[in-house]
């Protein structure tokens, strides 16, 4: 059996809104392993951003116990789950959220900036995550420059720069057509094969198909679990595209 | 992450928005600039009147007649003479020289050239009085004031009008149609601080002027229109005042409770008083600027406070990528701090232009004072640090979910 990488025991996560109490996230348990791919699914509203949010180390739950890494969240404060997501996390969005007049190199390398690396080290690191993405041409440009699925690859290469152990990606496809999403998805299929844990926000159900587990959400609770037989994505053809 | 790094990262953010960045600055730009150029402005102001004060001689008191008063009824002017000077020199220790004195207007004629000016008549204790030196030549002798001889120290201003670059002293010239010998040629004092030029005269020994060019003023023997007393120290200016006072009212014969005949001046002081006008004027001016600079300051604010609304998302993403709420806030302190020191620096730069530029143009004396100049620039980043500091807090204390959430 794998090593477990996230552990939620009994989390619940409550909000206030007014005088209203709502439930985002309501008893939840589950156990995540390291080297799984797993999509998450559900309405707005469902919980499953609550979720993202809570392995991301970005929120704390209301109750119950979240480990991350074999950490418990709980004894946490602010810096320590900074440095956590600095050290182990990679975030993917779906508006990429690049810095507009930044060369996609300094965009890469931003994250190390927080890691207290020196200039070269970022930038050789941040060269070798863009190569690893495919984009080792399009350094000096800047998002402006590039297409949209070009621009997820930079944002997924600064994700990847600081050799995290899990990707936390929100809807990563939900800005893209189809075959750039598609694109993106063998990516994140190529990247769970060495060794990466992801988790991966969708309301898609062909792009929930390419995980290799499914977690659906509804009103705060964890509906479906489920292994799935993985889709392959033949990114050979797609890339043609 | 460290103070090198935050600062790059602030010169970036601050470089992609050059255009913003720029007008910003301008803000801080204006404000430093009035400040300095204000302040140098007020500071040669300053220094003109001092170099005013240091012309006028130092110490210096000026005796003048009054009125006299006789049941109440304001009779004629009651005359001081060269034996009040004499006195005043005898019987007070402190006094560095005393010097009787008397002025009109004569012409002065060289060859084909005619010019009009101010004759002083003066013993040799005036120029001591006045501080006041010989560029070319000599001084009156002794004898020859005593003699009332027919020799003329000229101001710098007859100087150039009658012998423009030529040798003058050993001249002769016709004052009033009488012949007299230039013996020697006054430094140039300028201006005084009401705008009459200094240099316009020339000076006789007194007995020439009363007995020559001037005529006896009735009344008494040897009158004189002023007195100037010149003290050892400033220090003892009251004490002397006070004993010019005794001796004078001892001499005009005045009863106790009786008005003074006699003006005693303090003519340091007059100036004096001018020179604080002037300083009340110039910290007005200082204020006005300094209030520019603090409008600027807001304006920094206000800039700094749409950034930080305007990069909601990149603050998010930099917490995501793990940036401490610290990292935050120091970023966008120093984008501020550095746009006012910038701005600072900048705003020196352009006083020192104005400065020079306006000195040379328009002939307005500025005194460019480094301390100032340090003061303004650290000022600036002040500024930024207190203005600055808000929009960083609040950039700081985001919440990374809403952040990344923000549309």
């Amino acid at each position: 059996m794998a090593d477990p990488l996230i552990i939620f025991d009994c989390v619940s996560r409550y909000y206030r809104v007014g005088d209203e109490a709502v439930k985002a996230l309501d008893k939840v348990s589950l156990r995540l392993d390291v080297g799984e791919f797993v999509s998450v699914v559900g309405p707005s509203g469902s919980g499953k951003s609550t979720f993202m949010n809570l392995c991301g180390c970005l929120d704390t739950p209301t109750s119950g116990r979240v480990m991350i890494d074999g950490v418990d969240m709980a004894g946490m404060n602010d810096d320590q789950a900074a440095e956590l997501r600095n050290a182990k996390l990679g975030f993917v969005f779906q508006q990429f959220n690049l810095l507009p007049r930044t060369s996609a190199l300094d965009n890469v390398a931003l994250p190390l900036l927080y890691a207290g690396c020196n200039r070269r080290a970022r930038h050789q690191a941040a060269a070798q995550a863009l190569d690893q993405v495919g984009l080792g041409d399009r350094v000096k440009h800047q998002p402006s420059q590039l297409s949209g699925g070009q621009q997820q690859r930079v944002a997924i290469a600064r994700a990847l720069v600081n050799k995290p152990i899990l990707l936390l990606a929100d809807e990563p496809t939900g800005a893209l057509d189809t075959s750039t999403g598609a694109e993106i998805m063998a990516l994140f299929q190529d990247l769970n094969d060495s060794g990466i844990s992801i988790i991966l926000v969708t309301h898609e159900a062909e792009v929930a198909e390419a995980a290799k587990r499914r977690l659906a959400f509804r009103d705060g609770k964890l509906l479906h679990d489920e292994a799935l037989k993985q889709v392959r994505i033949n990114h050979q053809e797609t890339r043609i595209v | 992450m460290n103070l090198t790094e935050s600062v790059l990262v602030a010169l970036t953010a601050l470089r992609t928005n050059l255009m913003r960045s720029t007008l910003t600055m301008l803000g801080i730009i204006i404000g430093v600039a009035a400040v300095i150029t204000m302040v140098a402005m007020g500071a040669g102001a300053q220094k003109k009147i001092d170099d005013q004060i240091a012309a006028l001689g130092t110490n210096l008191f000026m005796i003048m007649p009054g009125y006299g008063r006789d049941h109440g009824a304001r009779t004629s002017k009651v005359r001081l003479s060269e034996d009040d000077a004499r006195a005043i020199k005898n019987q007070v220790p402190d006094v560095v020289a005393v010097a009787p004195t008397i002025r009109g207007m004569a012409q002065v004629v060289l060859g084909n050239l005619n010019w009009s000016t101010v004759v002083q008549g003066v013993d040799g204790d005036y120029l001591i009085a006045r501080n006041w030196a010989i560029v070319d030549g000599r001084e009156f002798e002794p004898r020859e004031v005593e003699g009332g001889a027919k020799v003329v120290l000229v101001g710098a201003t007859v100087a150039k009008e009658l012998f423009g670059e030529a040798e003058a002293v050993g001249q002769t010239i016709r004052v009033n149609r009488i012949p007299m010998k230039v013996v020697g040629v006054l430094d140039a004092k300028g201006q005084t601080g009401f705008g009459q030029d200094q240099d316009d005269l020339i000076m006789v020994p007194i007995d020439t002027a009363r007995t020559r060019l001037l005529g006896e003023a009735g009344g008494v023997a040897k009158a004189v229109q002023v007195i100037m007393v010149s003290v050892r120290d400033a220090w003892m200016m009251e004490d002397v005042e006070a004993q010019i006072t005794d001796i004078l009212r001892a001499r005009h014969r005045l009863q106790p409770g009786q008005e003074d005949t006699f003006r005693v001046r303090n003519m340091s002081e007059m100036v004096e008083t001018r020179a604080e006008a002037s300083r009340v004027f110039n910290m007005l001016l200082a204020a006005v600027a300094s209030v520019s600079l603090v409008v600027g300051g807001i304006g920094i604010m206000n800039i700094m406070l749409v950034s930080v609304t305007e990069r909601t998302r990149e603050i998010g993403l930099r917490r995501a990528v793990g940036a401490k709420s610290r990292d935050i806030l120091v970023q966008f302190l120093i984008e501020a701090i550095t746009l006012c020191t910038l701005g600072g620096i900048i705003g020196v730069l352009l006083a020192v232009g104005i400065s020079v530029g306006a000195a040379a143009i328009a002939g307005w004396s500025f005194e460019l004072q480094w301390q100032v100049v340090v003061l303004a620039v650290l000022f600036s980043a002040v500024i930024g640090v207190f203005f600055g500091y808000y929009p960083a807090r609040r950039a700081a204390r985001q919440d990374p979910i809403e952040a990344l959430r923000y549309e």
